[in-house]
């Protein structure tokens, strides 16, 4: 970089000097109205820093920054933006804390919301243990089918919902008890493997059908009770149809035997004490609309 | 300042001593000084005002015409009707935002279709490089809506001020109420061409007529109020008070256009060949050792950019041809032959000088490569129009959970599809599955009367879920827990669209 400055001869202005590899650089004028362009912003970048956050200086308390006069930040920002958006949904919430659910599943408008913000709570609440498909897992339903142990209807999925399944903390909570046939001494090892063999028959897939016949007796004398005679299942005693194809902990011989001897008791939470009664209501209706609602 | 050793200093210096006793000094402009010279570079430049003569001839008429017919199309081109139905907007071109559809009379852009502009854009760039290659600033010098814009300024600023000798007059005259009137006329008829020049771009995106109604009853919606005024604004700076500024400083095609023309182009010249050595003529002299121009500086005085063209091909030439018109005028008066300024290639020049016959080889690679670039690009896109389809479908297969297993065994899947028609007519879908035997199809809502019936109005799109399921007996049709589906969409025309999925179940 050299810094002698010489005339151009073709225009006849002066060069800057500098030079980078052999490419020297006239040094023409700059208009002033391009001049002065650039002092207005210098003069609004002054400006700004009096008014909007701008410097950041070390105190005691570590690295803080100049607030600004017009306290702007972008946390009051966003929760401006998410009380308005709250002021907007209330308007629909309260219509639908008002109604009846099987009222809202016909308004189109109101599902809308409802469903959205169904889709919203579940991810929130529910997926940990159903899902974030809502498919389930072993011991966990799956709310997309169309098997229910308590009712897939709107009202049933809202009692649930509301008061769970075996949640000692709410009084009003569905209770049932599978028995644990082994544990309590109430029938032989012997006596579950028949009536395991039986439950497998009533979806063919038995492999000893005289143990299945001995089972049928042991089934008539302790399940009918709950399960009904045709082991149909009881959705008011929250006992499952064991003809079906759909198992919640398991549809092979060795899980039916362990269900047999141990019991079953999962439990779902009562939600009516920690959401409000609309949030209730649109997650009812999301897990209905999820194709197995009744 | 350094040695004076160039020749343009030196010619300045002839022509300032000169300049009382030329004899065809009712022809000379002696205030006509090329702005961008030696003698005027301080630091900081102010903004030299350039006032440009009226010239007369092919070139100056050729302008006009491009300007009377680039500003109609542009003022008039939003209130062109085209119908297209009922419901359907029945302005010919309109960018309507709000719904998202880009309408150019029997044609129709929805927004995924936007690479139909950049078709457009790519021809107009190949069409850009082939004009400049063949003859230089074109684009510039007659087309560019700066240069359209300020042109028509200076008209209406001549038609209040009177033409150059009466302007500079009156810029150095003191503030009297006839200059007061003439400069406020001048100014608000300025603001006038602006505010419609605004008007008419706000037009492209609304309806026209409404639009226009609603902004003289002062209803019309903020926005546009905002982009008429932000419109006004710019035209007014850029047209009246900026004008040659934005070329020469803001303006990023001088310096791509300059890298876009070589020997072969047709650009403005200055014949110095024939020229040389210039200065005043006595009439009556012979015109024997001497070159034609006679130093009247006229091409400066008519040159809306104020340069002197005989200094050479310069970047702040626009190529409006004007200063051809006025040497050429002047070449009648002194009864030479016209042409010592005029459009002229670099090799040529040389030719001339050499004594080479002279060769005007507008087909060359260049333009070849060029021009063909631009016919396949425009073949390219008339085929993708000409393709175009009006019913489209998307199918979104749910991939959270997978496959359902429902109480009877049976297996269902979901789906998310969307029906877009883009006719101007409504229309009704049937939608069909073509997939492993036994699969149906279900809507997802049991109470629906007809699920697989789709009524979907005119330019719109739906979305609809089904489900399929596949009984437990037919799950062997499953290979390896996956098989191919197809939707099949069909409408009561016979138009019909196939879109292929899969059907998914447990491993077998």
């Amino acid at each position: 970089m050299s810094t002698q400055k010489h005339t151009d001869e073709i225009s006849g202005v002066e060069t800057t000097g500098h030079e980078w590899d052999g490419i020297k650089e006239l040094n023409n004028p700059l208009p002033k109205w391009w001049i002065y362009t650039f002092y207005v912003c210098i003069l609004w970048s002054l400006v700004y820093w009096v008014i909007f956050p701008a410097w950041p200086y070390l105190s005691s308390g570590g690295w803080k920054h100049t607030a600004g006069s017009y306290g702007y930040t972008q946390r009051g920002e966003v929760s401006a933006e998410l009380q308005k958006v709250a002021e907007g949904r209330a308007v629909f919430m309260k219509q639908i804390d008002a109604m009846p659910i099987e009222d809202i599943a016909k308004n189109d408008s109101l599902m809308e919301v409802a469903l959205a913000g169904g889709k919203a709570t579940f991810a929130d609440n529910c997926a940990p243990c159903h899902g974030s498909g809502a498919a389930g897992g072993n011991g966990f339903p799956n709310l997309n089918d169309d098997d229910w142990l308590w009712g897939g209807k709107l009202t049933d999925i809202q009692t649930t919902l509301t008061h769970g399944i075996r949640w000692e903390a709410d009084a009003d909570t569905r209770q049932n008890m599978m028995p644990r046939f082994l544990d309590d001494k109430m029938l032989t090892r012997e006596q579950i493997n028949d009536v395991a063999e039986y439950v497998l028959s009533l979806s063919n897939k038995a492999d000893d059908s005289a143990v299945a016949t001995r089972g049928g007796e042991v089934f008539a004398a302790n399940c009918v009770a709950c399960h009904g005679a045709d082991a149909k299942g009881n959705q008011a005693l929250g006992a499952p149809n064991l003809t079906d194809a759909i198992w919640l902990y398991g549809g092979d011989k060795a899980t039916i035997v362990t269900t047999l001897s141990h019991g079953r008791g999962g439990v779902m939470p009562a939600w009516g004490a920690r959401l409000p009664g609309s949030t209730i209501k649109e997650l009812a209706l999301y897990v209905h609309s999820l194709g197995g609602g009744k | 300042m350094s040695e004076p050793a160039t020749n343009l200093e030196n010619l300045v210096a002839e022509a300032v001593g000169t300049a009382s006793a030329a004899s065809s000094s009712a022809l000379n402009d002696d205030s006509a000084v090329a702005v961008n010279s030696q003698l005027n570079r301080p630091l900081y430049q102010s903004r030299i005002k350039v006032q440009s003569k009226l010239v007369h001839g092919t070139f100056r008429r050729i302008k006009w015409l491009v300007m009377a017919l680039t500003l109609s199309i542009y003022y008039v081109t939003p209130f062109i009707r085209w119908n297209r139905g009922p419901g359907m907007p029945d302005q010919a071109v309109l960018l309507d935002f709000p719904a998202r559809r880009f309408y150019f009379f029997f044609l129709e852009i929805w927004p995924q279709e936007f690479y139909y502009v950049t078709g457009l854009l790519i021809l107009a760039a190949l069409g850009l490089f082939l004009a400049t290659s063949v003859a230089g600033r074109v684009w510039c010098g007659y087309t560019c809506p700066q240069t359209v814009w300020t042109d028509l300024f200076v008209f209406v600023e001549r038609l209040f001020e009177g033409d150059r000798s009466a302007r500079i007059r009156l810029d150095k005259e003191g503030w009297s109420v006839g200059k007061l009137a003439r400069k406020a006329g001048k100014h608000a008829v300025w603001l006038l061409i602006a505010i419609l020049t605004g008007g008419a771009w706000v037009f492209y995106f609304a309806d026209a007529p409404t639009l226009a109604m609603q902004m003289v009853t002062f209803s019309a919606p903020m926005t546009a109020y905002i982009f008429v005024g932000l419109f006004t604004a710019t035209t007014y700076t850029l047209g009246g008070i900026a004008r040659k500024q934005v070329c020469i400083y803001m303006c990023p095609w001088p310096r791509i256009q300059g890298a876009m023309f070589d020997e072969e182009s047709l650009l403005v010249s200055y014949k110095d060949d024939r020229g040389e050595k210039r200065g005043p003529h006595k009439k009556g002299t012979s015109w024997e050792g001497r070159g034609d121009c006679i130093d009247c500086g006229q091409c400066v005085a008519a040159c809306p950019v104020g340069i002197d063209i005989r200094d050479g091909m310069q970047l702040e030439c626009i190529q409006c041809a004007l200063c051809i018109d006025a040497c050429n005028e002047i070449m009648d008066k002194v009864g030479r032959p016209r042409g010592l300024i005029g459009y002229d290639t670099l090799n040529n020049h040389d030719r001339r000088k050499a004594g080479e016959p002279l060769r005007f080889r507008i087909i060359r690679p260049r333009t070849i490569v060029y021009a063909v670039a631009l016919l396949i690009v425009a073949a390219i896109m008339v085929v993708a129009l000409a393709n175009r389809e009006t019913l489209q479908l998307n199918v979104l297969r749910d991939r959270n959970p997978l496959f359902v297993t429902l109480s009877d065994g049976s297996i269902r899947n979901g789906y998310g599809i969307k029906i877009i028609n883009k006719d101007t007519a409504a229309h009704v879908f049937h939608v069909t599955i073509e997939g492993p035997e036994g699969a149906r199809l279900a809507g997802i809502s049991a109470d629906e009367v007809n699920p697989t019936e789709i009524a979907i109005g005119p330019d719109a799109l739906k979305n609809v879920r089904f489900y399929v399921s596949l009984p437990k007996d037919r799950l062997s049709a499953l290979d390896d827990g996956l098989a191919e589906l197809s939707f099949v969409v069909t409408d009561e025309t016979g138009r019909h669209t196939v879109r292929e999925t899969t059907f998914r179940g447990p491993d077998q």
